[in-house]
């Protein structure tokens, strides 16, 4: 093989990807401060998989990481994409709300605590419905509580994607930070493709919906607010710039008039495609990031 | 669903280390493995696929025949193959020995 033709820059990074969510959450921390809370040998289960005939994981599929980034204290939130698409149920749901309560008390005592979200995740577990939707309401207020005191960043790089309830989340996060293998929408293609037709959304057209919940189109028009290669040091690097900034002067949920007004100027008479808005809104005046 | 428990009374090496590999994806498991409290080895499987103890038994069986630690293993299994399972095992083990 030709080695001279390959991209020094591709074969010599640390892909992000690749690493399963507990390595990503460890890699994001300083050296050595990093501990895992509720680990896997605590073994707390969720009683809801087995009952339908599905082997549980000893962590829920959420991992949790306390320790120190960039010298200020952070906890991370990794879900597990490959276990349940990386779903919210009940124990997962319960273990992520508590880390941020954890961050806000730390913080609110005088010892901001940001937290860093890395969303690879469907949504709410289907076969913990109800548990899974009412563990999402308590995720954004807690998020919501923190995000007074300290910063909460989401990543989102990949491949699952963020989608359903936890798109929530990252809705609420100060920053996101997007890989452009990333994707990022409320609802995902297949489900808007079964419940409003193939016409609408064809869920196998793969250019089609990297060009509208893709991490490039997200941040192009400024729904999200970095995008990185898939590069675990870069991506540390941009965590650690996000905790130093700290809380944002507004955050993008606040900007509701805003994005509301966006919204109402669009000419709906014919089909705007994603790079005429992606144009159309990162030119807009008053966009705030 | 089954559930699946085996004990290896002449496994009776010490081990005093712990390590966790794998995620229940499909076609893979995790692996749990920590020093035995009763020094001997147990393991026990949840896995998703009903039927198939005998290849558990014989997958388990062939692992102690060489590794022989007094461990704890729990497995969660989503339909891994026999190969799959002794690697992930043989993964949990370096790691505990290293």
């Amino acid at each position: 093989m030709n080695m001279t033709n390959l991209s020094p820059e591709f074969l010599n990074r640390r892909s992000f990807i690749e690493l399963d969510a507990r390595a990503r959450a460890q890699c994001l921390f300083d050296q050595g401060t990093s501990t895992e809370l509720v680990g896997p040998f605590d073994r707390i289960e969720s009683p809801w998989l087995p009952r339908q005939g599905i082997a549980p994981q000893s962590d829920d599929g959420c991992i949790i990481f306390k320790g120190k980034i960039g010298g200020s204290p952070a906890v991370a939130i990794a879900f597990e994409g490959a276990f349940q698409g990386g779903s919210v149920g009940e124990v997962s749901g319960a273990k992520m709300t508590a880390a941020l309560d954890l961050a806000a008390r730390d913080s609110e005592a005088g010892k901001p605590t940001s937290a860093v979200l890395l969303l690879e995740t469907g949504g709410v577990r289907l076969q913990e419905a109800n548990l899974g939707l009412a563990a999402v309401a308590e995720i954004v207020s807690s998020a919501l509580a923190l995000r007074r005191h300290a910063p909460v960043i989401t990543i989102v790089a990949g491949t699952v994607g963020c989608f359903g309830g936890m798109s929530l989340a990252a809705g609420v996060s100060s920053y996101t930070i997007m890989t452009r293998e990333g994707r990022l929408g409320l609802n995902g293609a297949e489900v808007i493709e079964q419940e409003s037709g193939v016409d609408e959304f064809d869920a196998s057209d793969r250019a089609l919906i990297w060009a509208i919940h893709g991490g490039e189109q997200r941040v192009g028009m400024g729904l999200a607010d970095s995008l990185v290669e898939d590069d675990a040091d870069e991506i540390a690097a941009t965590v650690r710039g996000y905790v130093r900034a700290g809380v944002p002067a507004k955050h993008r949920s606040e900007q509701v008039e805003f994005y509301r007004k966006r919204i109402a100027a669009i000419d709906t008479s014919s089909q705007i495609d994603p790079a005429t808005l992606r144009q159309k809104w990162s030119n807009s005046k008053g966009r705030v990031r | 669903m089954e559930h699946i428990e085996l004990s290896y009374p002449e496994a009776k090496r010490l081990i005093t280390r712990r390590a966790h590999v794998g995620v229940v994806g499909s076609g893979d498991l995790e692996v749990l493995l920590e020093p035995s409290r009763d020094g001997v080895a147990h393991v026990t499987v949840t896995t998703s696929v009903d039927g198939f103890g005998d290849a558990w038994k014989a997958v388990l069986d062939r692992f102690f025949s060489k590794f022989g630690g007094a461990v704890r293993i729990h497995i969660n299994d989503a339909g891994a193959t026999p190969g799959n399972v002794l690697l992930r095992l043989e993964q949990a083990a370096e790691a505990v020995e290293q």
